[in-house]
């Protein structure tokens, strides 16, 4: 086993900005503050990049939980997409925000909770399975089947939606 | 006092409430330790591992209501890693056997489980408070066994918290017989819930004054909730996206115009923009608002609700309100006083959008204002001095400059001088963080001048161990101070060490520590638990001629009952 020295501080492990100083000594007491300055092109006035704020573990100190809420979230509010669901049997359209939805799931669960169609959501797993079977207009003028592409595309090119009863959908034609 | 009965005192000391006041009364005499502690009712245990479940028994074995702290504040900022400590379960047992009058539990960064929350529901039959914040370890399972267990319950309130929602539909365990409900806050979980169960719950519950709901209650139900729970005056709204053409919406306008008793408002965890005018009639009467998760609400949306808010003490938003949009608060909120600005892009290339002027435009406007939570792009000493000028009678100040170690960008100086104003000035400080480029000199201002400080938060700032020896020989009353990434060494540390005893905890990571130095404190002072964080096997505990390695996190505290028996192998007490 090595003995440790003063040597081997160059190898030594440790959390914190790269390149930090590692000896005892008053002179480089100053290099972890100069450095994380030096990292992200000096102090300046101009406040360029926040990739500055990357740098270090747990910095800027906004508890994780409230991180966890913000990234990504800040940039990406403004879709909102308000579609008709019809439901056979009927008689009145009900609207539903789709934009709001995080994925063909709570999708689904929206459609329960409107209509009581409870088991619709077995449909994505397996169409034939379940009594009610949910479809949408896309951008073309097309009934498509709601599961088969991908959540984000789908809520671009959604214009409406219905959910079928199954003795419907024996009688299957694809213009009508 | 010889001549009082007991009973007598033990009446007397039902006025007093306040632990500090209670505490300073045990120390009287022998007469009055017993007395106060077969009375004492609530007790503050800021460290979970300063005593042991055991030990807080004997002393009051009539304790009611308990709150008890676990993990340092750095770890919200992940610096203490997963399994650090923590637990409930053992104060749990504890309390289930010999305290089964148990009604108030309060937790702050514990780790909880399941299993506890279980037996919790089952063991104290008078239970009526659980409050949880930050806290991790449990799912919506163990709501589920509180909600139908615990009879008289009253408040439920989970604040930030990581719970691992499994979508069951603990909510609607509630049982019809429960309509004690005061306040009920499950903002934080991420899950469907029952939304008919919700209206009922919330129908049966005349009591109702508090309700903070999630993301999955819709705009729709609001208007059912506020016809339902007529004494609310605390809402906190789920998402508050709707046709703003339709009469859902009008209707819940309506419903607002006639509401009267809300004070307080948080959530819209969605929102869109064009539903805010819906809460314009709320306005008026509001005396706390916290729009902070409210990333849909641009600047402008922002300005013109709190355009209205004419009555406003507390104020948590998010900084894409802007220099201006705090200018405007500064002209319409004159009884602010809190306010909390958190970057809504912390880690992105924009910028935070607000800067000294709007901090220096607050104080001009909000003489009230005693906390202070501000994130922001730069700051300037001018500022700072004008803040203290205009401000005196802060007593949490809170800076976060996004990079943290910017000068004066007008100057190029350090922020020492103005730091140094605003110890100067606001006498009654007992809270403070600072940032920004910081030499020797902010800590000897904070040494001299800031006397009631009890929290000190550093990061990235000083040029020697002076700096903290300024601050440990001159803040009295310091309980907790907390530092990451400044040079400060051995010779501060051990420089005093029966400080640290008068002390709740420090907290040092990336400093110049070395295994040596932490060894010779603990060996020095046994009423201290000196524990090293060990992640990634950095340190080396033997062989023994090792001292010199740098410790990277380390953590003291005083306790009364030793090194603790649940620490993880990462974690070593010395």
């Amino acid at each position: 086993m090595a003995k440790m020295g003063v040597g081997l501080e160059i190898t030594e492990l440790r959390l914190g900005l790269p390149g930090g100083g590692s000896s005892c000594d008053g002179g480089e007491k100053k290099e972890r503050k100069r450095v994380f300055s030096e990292i992200n092109g000096g102090c300046n006035g101009s406040s360029a990049g926040g990739d500055r704020n990357m740098q270090a573990v747990g910095w800027p100190p906004v508890c994780s939980y409230r991180r966890k809420k913000t990234i990504g979230r800040g940039n990406d509010q403004a879709f909102r997409a308000y579609v008709k669901v019809s439901m056979d049997g009927v008689p009145f359209l009900r609207k539903i925000d789709i934009g709001s939805r995080d994925g063909y799931p709570a999708l689904l669960a929206a459609f329960e909770e409107l209509f009581g169609c409870f088991g619709i959501g077995e449909a994505l797993e397996d169409a034939d399975s379940s009594e009610y079977v949910p479809i949408y207009e896309d951008k073309d003028g097309d009934w498509m089947l709601v599961g088969d592409v991908p959540w984000k595309i789908f809520v671009e090119s959604c214009k409406r939606l219905r959910i079928m009863k199954r003795p419907d959908t024996k009688l299957t034609n694809y213009n009508w | 006092m010889n001549f009082c009965p007991e009973e007598v005192l033990e009446h007397i000391f039902e006025f007093v409430t306040s632990h500090k006041d209670r505490n300073s009364m045990s120390l009287v005499c022998k007469t009055w330790y017993q007395v106060e502690r077969e009375s004492r009712y609530g007790v503050f245990i800021g460290n979970c591992y300063a005593i042991n479940p055991v030990r807080l028994i004997k002393r009051f074995p009539r304790v009611r209501s308990l709150t008890l702290k676990g993990k340092p504040h750095f770890a919200d900022f992940n610096l203490v890693p997963h399994g650090w400590g923590g637990f409930v379960d053992p104060w749990i047992k504890a309390l289930a056997k010999a305290c089964p009058g148990l009604e108030e539990l309060r937790l702050k960064r514990m780790v909880v489980s399941d299993e506890s929350l279980d037996l919790l529901s089952r063991s104290f039959v008078n239970f009526r408070s659980l409050v949880l914040v930050s806290c991790e370890g449990f799912s919506t399972d163990g709501l589920a066994a509180v909600a139908a267990n615990c009879r008289n319950l009253q408040e439920l309130d989970l604040q930030e918290n990581d719970v691992d929602d499994r979508r069951g539909h603990w909510l609607s365990c509630f049982p019809e017989s429960c309509t004690s409900l005061v306040s009920l806050n499950f903002a934080c979980l991420k899950g469907e819930i029952n939304l008919s169960a919700l209206e009922r719950l919330v129908a049966r519950n005349p009591n109702l004054r508090s309700l903070r709901v999630n993301r999955a209650v819709p705009f729709e139900m609001l208007q059912k909730i506020l016809i339902k729970a007529p004494k609310l005056t605390d809402l906190g709204t789920g998402s508050f996206v709707h046709d703003s053409d339709s009469e859902t919406y009008h209707t819940l306008k309506s419903a607002m115009t006639n509401c009267k008793s809300i004070s307080s408002l948080s959530g819209f965890l969605d929102v869109a923009s064009c539903c805010l005018p819906a809460v314009y009639p709320l306005c008026a009467n509001l005396i706390s608002l916290n729009l902070s998760y409210a990333s849909g609400i641009n600047g402008n949306e922002l300005v013109k609700l709190i355009g209205h808010c004419k009555k406003l003490q507390h104020l948590w938003i998010l900084d894409c309100i802007g220099d201006d949009g705090l200018r405007v608060v500064a002209d319409t909120c004159n009884e602010l006083e809190e306010l909390r600005v958190f970057p809504s892009d912390p880690f992105g290339p924009g910028n935070a959008a607000v800067t000294e002027q709007g901090l220096v435009a607050i104080c001009s406007g909000c003489p009230k204002l005693h906390s202070l939570l501000y994130f922001c792009q730069q700051m300037t000493n001018a500022a700072l001095i004008t803040v203290a000028k205009n401000c005196p009678n802060f007593i949490r100040f809170r800076l976060c400059i996004l990079d943290p170690v910017r000068p004066d960008p007008i100057t190029m100086q350090p922020l020492d001088e103005g730091f140094g104003a605003i110890v100067q000035s606001c006498k009654r400080l007992k809270r403070l963080s600072i940032s920004g480029r910081l030499t020797d000199s902010v800590f000897f201002y904070i040494g001299t001048y800031a006397e009631q400080l009890e929290m000190l938060s550093v990061a990235f700032a000083g040029d020697s161990d002076n700096a903290m020896l300024y601050v440990l020989n001159g803040c009295k009353k310091l309980r907790k101070l907390e530092i990451r990434d400044c040079p400060f060494g051995n010779m501060a540390l051990l420089k005093d060490v029966g400080k640290y005893e008068t002390m709740r905890s420090l907290w040092m990571s990336s400093c110049e520590l070395t295994l040596g130095g932490c060894k010779t404190l603990a060996r020095k002072m046994p009423m201290l638990n000196v524990e090293i964080i060990n992640e990634n096997d950095q340190v080396e505990i033997i062989p023994d001629n090792n001292d010199r390695q740098k410790v990277e996190k380390m953590y003291l505290y005083r306790t009364l009952v030793g090194p603790r028996p649940d620490a993880p192998d990462f974690v070593w007490t010395l």
